[in-house]
C-alpha cells in the first residue's frame, strides 16, 4: 500500500478548491449489503473519542452551567438552592463585567489582524529553501514551546520602568523617549499584554500559514514570473488567493485563543491596573476560586460560552465559501 | 530580499508525493517508536509510583498530613523531623507528610475539599481558618497542651473555639541601610519612637533628594493575593479604619469607606504620586533593595537573614510608620488544623499536642527564620532569645500585631480590599472605590446569611 | 536576510536570557536586568544553581512523570483521534455531521471554566486495576496518573487536523481495498494511516506541548509528590525568598528537552503540517 502515490489535488488559486468528487457510496448506501455493519464499525470508531469528549468536556460543562442557576459556593455549609436568574442579573449589573468584555474585544480586534499578519510575514520569510532554513524555523517556533510561566516572568522584568524595553527605547531615541511603566499604567498595560501575546503565539500561526504557502503550486509562480509580474502582484494574485482556506483556519484559531485570554493576565497584571486588563475568563476564575463564588463564576462561563458561539457563527458566515 | 525562485521548496507537497513513503513512514515509525518506549516507561513508573502514591490515602493506623512547604527544604525537613520523632514515640499511628508548593497550596487544598478528599491534618494560612471552620471542614482543637502559652497570633479561633495552632508567626518591618539614612540626615526609627506620618514624609523627601534611587521606597506593590491585605490593611488600621466592622462582622460600612479610610487612601496614593514608590514595584522587593534600587523596603521578617547576610551591620530594622493609632502589622501565619472528615481525630490531636513541645516549635521556627510561637521556644533560639538579632521582630509581633478579621467572610474581604488598594494606587477615586468594595462585601455577607453558625 | 535575523533575535531572546541567567547568582541577574548583560554569560558564572535545583525539587522524578504522562497522552491521542476522524471523513455513518459539529464545538470551551466541575466529576468516576489475578474496583481518580492522561486524549483540534488530512487522500483507495475484501479497520490501519504520517507528526507535537506544560490541572488533582509533573516544580521555587537563578535553572532543565525534541522532529513537523490538510 505504501506505493500508492498521494494525489496532487487540483489547484485553482482564484477559486476555492472544489470539494472532492462526491463518493457514490452515499446514494447506494442503503442498498449495499453490510450497511448495518458499516454503521456499527463506523460508530465503533467514533465512539472512543466521542465518549471521552462527552465525559470530560460536555458533562463537566453541563454540570458547571447548571450551577449558574444556583447559589453554590466553593466552601460552604449552606445548602445549595436554585436561585433562577439571580447570578445573571448581578452579572449584567456589574461594571467590571462590561469592562472585561470591552478589554477582550479590544484585545481580539488588535490581535487577530496583527498576529496573523506578522505570522504570515514570518512564514513568507522561511517559506523558500535557503541555507539555514531549518535553523530559522526552529528559532521562530521557540516562543511557542517555552513555558508561559517563564515567559511571563521574563516580560514582567522587561516591562519595568527601568527595564530593558525602556532602556532600549531610550538608547535608540538618544534619550528622547522616556518609556512608561508599561504594566502599571492603565493606558499601556493592555498594549503591553498584546505585544507579549503576539510574540508568544505568532510562531504557532506561522506554521499554519507555512502549511498553506507550501500548498501553493510552484508552477503558478513560474507562470506569474513569465508574465513579468512584480513581487507584490505575485503575492496579491497568486499567494493571497491560494491561502483562502488557511485564512479561515488562522482566523478561527486566533479568535478563539484571543477571546479566552487568561494566562498572561493571571501572571502579569491580575486584571489591573484599574480593570484595564481584566478579561471574562479571568473574572470567572477570580470569582470561582479566590472569592469562592462558584455559581457566579459558572454564570460568567455560560455567558462567555454563548458569546464565543455567536462570534464563531458570525465568522463562519462571513468567511463562508461564496458559490 | 527574497527572489522568487522558479523551483519551489523540494518539500512542497507536490514533490512530496514522489518521495512520501520514505520520509513519512520514517516519521511515523519514529514517533511511534519513541512513544511506545515512553509508554512502557510510564507503565513502569505507574507500577513503582503506586506504593508511595498511597501516602495520601489513609490506611489503618496511618494519618496523612499536608503542608505548604515543598521547595523549602529547611522547613520541610524540620516538620518531617517532628513527625519522625512522633512516629518513633509510639506505635499506634504513623503520620505521612505530603508537601505542596506554597504559592498554589490553597488551590490544591480547596480542590481536594471540593472533591471531599482532605487529609486528617492540614496546614492553613491563619486568616482563612474561620472560613474553613464555618464550612465544616475543621474540628475544634482538643489538645492536651495549654494554648495560652502560645503567642496570641498563632492560635486561630472562631466562635469561641480554637481551630488551628501554629509554630510561628512572621512580622512586617521596614529595612534600610544605616549609611543611607545618615547621608540623608534621617534618624533611625525605633520601637520607642517610631516614625510619625510627618517624619516618614520628611524621610522620603530627603532620601529622594539624594538622587540615588528612582524610587526610595519599595513596599512591594507588585505583590498579589494575600500580600495586599496582609501588608496594606495595617496601614489602614493605623489610620483608624479597618477591613470590616469587627462588632458582629456584618458590614464594612463606615470602617472601610469612612473618613479614616479615605485619609488612608489619599496618603497611600500620595506615596506613588510624589514619586516615592513605584505603582508596580519589582517582582522581588528584597532583591531590588539589596541591589540598591530602593532605600527603604517594607517586607517581612523572612527577608531579614538574607538582608543581614548581604549588608551586615549596615542593615537597620525599623517598625512600620505610626499613622495615628500606632504602628500596626498583620498577625497570624501558617497554622495546623484537624479536618472534620478525619477518622482518627484523637490521634491527629495527639500528634498536634506532641508537636507543640518547645523544642519542636523551636526547630521549625529556626528552620524558617520565623518568630517562635512561645517564649520557651524562643529561649532555645539564640537569634530570638533576649538580646538576639531577631528579637525585635518578636517585639513587633507582641506590640503591633492585629489579627485579620476573624470571620468566614475574610477570603472574600481580602480579595475586595486587594483590588480596591490596587485601583486606588493606580488613580481611582478613593471614596467610590471603597464604597464599591463595601457594597460587594456587605452583599456577600448577606448572601451567606451573615456567616452565622 | 537581515529581517530574518531580526525576527530570530526577537524570538530567541527569552531562551537565551533563561539559559544565561541560570548560570548567574541572583544578585547579578537583577543587576544585569536593565542592560544587554542580561543576555550575555558574563560576570560570575557557575553551575551552582543547577546543583541547588536538585536539592529543592525531585526534578528527575518530575521529568520522568511528565515524559510518561505526555507520551501516553500522545500515543493514545493519535490512535483515538485518528480513528474518529477516519470514520467521520471516510465512512457513511448516519449522523456524523452532527457529531463532527459537536466535536468542533468543544474547541470553544476554555479549560479554566471546566476545571472545577471536572475535579468533582473525576472523583466520582470508578477505576479498576488488575491486582494479581483479581480485578479491583475503586472510586475516584484523584491523585493518579490516569487523571492526568485520560481527560486529554480526545481532542477536537487533533480530530479536525486528521479529518482535513484524510479528506485529501483519495477515497478510491478505500474502494479498491474493499473490493479486495478489507474491513474498515484494516483500511484505516493499512491504507490511510501509513499515508497520514505528516498529520500524525503534527498531532503528536500539538498534543505533547499542552501535556508537557500542563499546570492548573495537576495542581488541582495530584496530591502525591511522586506523581507530579514538571510544571508544578516551578512553584517549588516561589517561597518567601525567591532564588531567581534557581528558577531559571529549573526552567532551562524542563524547556531544553522540549526544544531538543522539537529540533529532532522539526523537519517532519514543519513539512508535515505543511502538507497536512490545513489548506483544504
Amino acid at each position: 500500500m505504501a506505493t500508492v502515490p498521494l494525489p496532487t489535488r487540483p489547484r485553482v488559486p482564484d477559486a476555492p478548491n472544489p470539494a472532492l468528487p462526491p463518493s457514490n457510496a452515499k446514494t447506494n448506501a442503503r442498498r449495499r449489503p453490510g450497511f448495518r455493519r458499516d454503521q456499527l464499525s463506523g460508530w465503533g470508531m467514533i465512539a472512543p473519542a466521542a465518549v471521552l469528549l462527552l465525559a470530560f468536556v460536555f458533562i463537566p460543562a453541563i454540570l458547571g452551567f447548571g450551577l449558574a442557576f444556583t447559589n453554590a459556593r466553593l466552601i460552604s455549609p449552606r445548602p445549595v438552592e436554585f436561585v433562577g436568574m439571580d447570578n445573571f442579573a448581578r452579572l449584567f449589573m456589574d461594571p467590571t463585567f462590561y469592562r472585561a468584555l470591552l478589554n477582550v474585544a479590544y484585545f481580539t480586534v488588535v490581535i487577530v489582524p496583527v498576529q496573523s499578519g506578522l505570522a504570515l510575514v514570518m512564514a513568507l520569510l522561511i517559506n523558500k529553501k535557503f541555507r539555514g532554513v531549518n535553523f530559522f524555523r526552529t528559532v521562530y517556533f521557540l516562543p511557542v514551546v517555552t513555558s508561559m510561566v517563564v515567559v511571563s516572568l521574563l516580560w514582567l522584568f522587561m516591562y519595568r520602568k527601568d527595564g530593558l524595553i525602556n532602556e532600549i527605547l531610550s538608547t535608540v531615541s538618544f534619550g528622547l523617549i522616556n518609556g512608561p511603566d508599561w504594566l502599571g499604567d492603565p493606558n499601556t498595560a493592555m498594549p503591553a499584554i498584546i505585544i507579549l501575546s503576539i510574540w508568544q503565539a505568532a510562531g504557532f500561526h506561522m506554521i499554519i500559514w507555512l502549511a498553506g504557502l507550501q500548498g501553493i503550486s510552484g508552477e503558478l509562480y513560474e507562470a506569474a514570473q513569465l508574465d513579468g509580474t512584480s513581487r507584490w502582484q505575485q503575492f496579491r494574485y497568486v499567494t493571497w488567493p491560494g491561502l483562502f482556506h488557511t485564512r479561515s483556519l488562522v482566523l478561527v484559531t486566533i479568535t478563539i485563543q484571543a477571546l479566552g485570554l487568561f494566562d498572561q493576565i493571571s501572571v502579569m497584571t491580575q486584571g489591573g491596573p484599574m480593570d484595564s486588563t481584566t478579561t471574562i475568563v479571568y473574572e470567572a476564575v477570580r470569582s470561582g476560586y479566590r472569592q469562592q463564588e462558584t455559581s457566579y463564576a459558572s454564570a460568567i462561563s455560560l455567558v462567555f460560552f454563548v458569546l464565543v458561539l455567536i462570534v464563531s457563527a458570525v465568522q463562519r458566515y462571513l468567511t463562508r465559501e461564496k458559490d | 530580499m527574497q527572489r522568487p525562485r522558479s523551483r519551489q521548496d523540494p518539500i512542497n507537497p507536490s514533490t512530496v508525493s514522489k518521495q512520501k513513503d520514505r520520509p513519512m513512514n520514517k516519521t511515523l515509525t519514529k514517533v511511534l517508536a519513541t512513544s511506545i518506549a515512553a509508554a512502557a516507561l510510564a507503565a513502569t513508573l505507574a507500577g513503582c509510583g503506586k506504593g508511595s502514591a498511597s501516602s495520601s490515602t489513609e490506611g489503618s493506623g496511618e494519618i496523612a498530613l499536608w503542608t505548604h512547604n515543598a521547595g523549602n527544604p529547611e522547613e520541610l525537613a524540620a516538620v518531617q523531623k517532628v513527625v519522625d520523632s512522633y512516629n518513633g514515640s509510639q506505635d499506634k499511628v504513623k503520620i505521612n507528610v505530603q508537601a505542596f508548593p506554597q504559592d498554589s497550596y490553597n488551590d490544591s487544598v480547596v480542590s481536594a475539599a471540593a472533591a471531599g478528599k482532605l487529609p486528617c491534618i492540614v496546614d492553613i494560612d491563619g486568616p482563612n481558618v474561620p472560613n474553613w471552620a464555618w464550612a465544616g471542614y475543621l474540628k475544634p482543637l482538643e489538645l492536651g497542651t495549654d494554648l495560652s502559652k502560645q503567642l496570641p497570633s498563632t492560635v486561630a479561633e472562631w466562635d469561641g473555639k480554637p481551630y488551628a495552632v501554629g509554630y510561628y508567626d512572621v512580622a512586617l518591618a521596614m529595612m534600610a541601610r544605616a549609611s543611607d539614612l545618615k547621608a540623608a540626615g534621617v534618624r533611625v526609627a525605633t520601637i520607642e519612637q517610631p516614625w510619625t506620618k510627618a517624619e516618614f514624609q520628611d524621610a522620603l523627601t530627603k532620601l529622594k533628594a539624594l538622587g540615588k534611587w528612582d524610587y526610595p521606597l519599595d513596599i512591594g506593590t507588585a505583590g498579589t493575593g494575600e500580600w495586599l491585605p496582609y501588608a496594606y490593611s495595617p496601614f489602614l488600621q493605623s489610620f483608624g479604619g479597618d477591613l470590616v466592622n469587627r462588632d458582629g462582622f456584618q458590614s464594612a460600612d463606615g470602617v472601610l469607606n469612612g473618613d479614616k479610610a479615605v485619609e488612608w487612601a489619599g496618603w497611600f496614593r500620595g506615596l506613588a504620586d510624589q514619586g516615592f514608590m513605584a505603582k508596580k514595584s519589582g517582582k522581588d522587593s528584597t532583591q531590588d533593595f539589596l541591589n540598591n534600587k530602593s532605600a527603604i523596603v517594607y517586607t517581612g521578617s523572612w527577608a531579614a537573614d538574607k538582608a543581614k547576610a548581604a549588608l551586615g551591620d549596615d542593615l537597620v530594622v525599623m517598625p512600620p510608620v505610626d499613622l495615628g493609632k500606632g504602628p500596626k502589622i498583620g498577625g497570624a501565619s501558617w497554622q495546623w488544623g484537624v479536618t472534620s472528615g478525619c477518622s482518627n481525630s484523637e490521634a491527629a490531636m495527639d500528634y498536634l499536642s506532641y508537636s507543640l513541645k518547645p523544642e519542636n516549635i523551636a526547630a521549625v521556627a529556626k528552620a524558617t527564620g520565623a518568630i517562635p510561637a512561645s517564649n520557651e521556644a524562643a529561649a532555645q533560639i539564640p537569634a530570638f532569645a533576649e538580646g538576639g538579632a531577631n528579637r525585635i521582630f518578636m517585639d513587633f509581633s507582641r506590640q503591633y500585631a492585629v489579627m485579620r478579621p476573624e470571620t468566614p467572610a475574610y477570603p472574600f474581604i481580602a480579595t475586595e480590599f486587594g483590588k480596591a488598594t490596587q485601583d486606588i494606587l493606580n488613580g481611582a477615586d478613593a471614596q467610590p472605590t471603597l464604597d464599591k468594595a463595601v457594597k460587594a462585601i456587605d452583599a456577600n455577607i448577606k448572601s451567606n446569611g451573615g456567616y452565622k453558625k | 536576510m537581515l529581517v530574518r535575523v531580526l525576527f530570530a533575535v526577537v524570538a530567541a531572546f527569552p531562551i537565551v536570557f533563561m539559559l544565561v541567567s541560570s548560570l548567574k547568582p541572583d544578585q547579578q541577574i537583577f543587576g544585569d536586568m536593565s542592560s544587554l548583560a542580561a543576555f550575555l554569560p558574563v560576570g560570575n558564572i557557575s553551575f551552582d544553581n543547577y546543583a541547588a535545583v536538585f536539592d529543592r525539587v525531585p526534578a528527575a522524578r518530575f521529568l520522568l512523570n511528565s515524559v510518561g504522562v505526555s507520551a501516553v497522552t500522545v500515543v493514545l491521542g493519535i490512535f483515538v483521534n485518528s480513528l474518529c476522524a477516519f470514520a467521520l471523513s471516510r465512512m457513511q455513518v448516519k449522523g456524523k455531521k452532527i457529531v463532527f459539529t459537536a466535536i468542533l464545538a468543544t474547541l470553544i470551551v476554555p479549560f479554566q471554566t471546566l476545571a472545577l466541575p471536572l475535579v468533582w466529576w473525576v472523583n466520582q468516576l470508578p477505576y479498576f486495576e488488575l491486582n494479581g489475578f483479581s480485578l479491583e474496583f475503586s472510586k475516584g481518580w484523584l491523585d493518579t496518573y490516569q487523571v492526568q492522561i485520560i481527560p486529554f486524549i480526545a481532542n477536537a483540534f487533533s480530530i479536525y487536523l486528521y479529518h482535513q488530512y484524510f479528506e485529501s487522500i483519495p477515497k478510491e483507495l478505500d474502494e479498491a481495498a474493499r473490493i479486495d475484501g478489507a474491513g474498515w479497520f484494516k483500511i484505516y490501519r493499512q491504507v490511510v494511516m501509513p499515508l497520514a504520517g505528516p498529520a500524525t507528526a503534527t498531532v503528536a507535537i500539538l498534543t505533547f506541548l499542552p501535556a508537557w506544560n500542563s499546570y492548573l490541572w495537576p495542581l488541582m488533582v495530584v496530591q502525591s509528590e511522586e506523581l507530579r509533573p514538571v510544571m508544578i516544580g516551578i512553584q517549588y521555587f516561589f517561597q518567601l525568598n525567591v532564588s531567581w537563578g534557581e528558577v531559571m535553572a529549573y526552567a532551562s532543565l524542563i524547556t531544553v528537552p522540549v526544544v531538543v525534541l522539537f529540533i529532532a522532529f522539526q523537519r517532519s513537523f514543519v513539512n508535515s503540517i505543511a502538507s497536512s490538510g490545513v489548506k483544504g
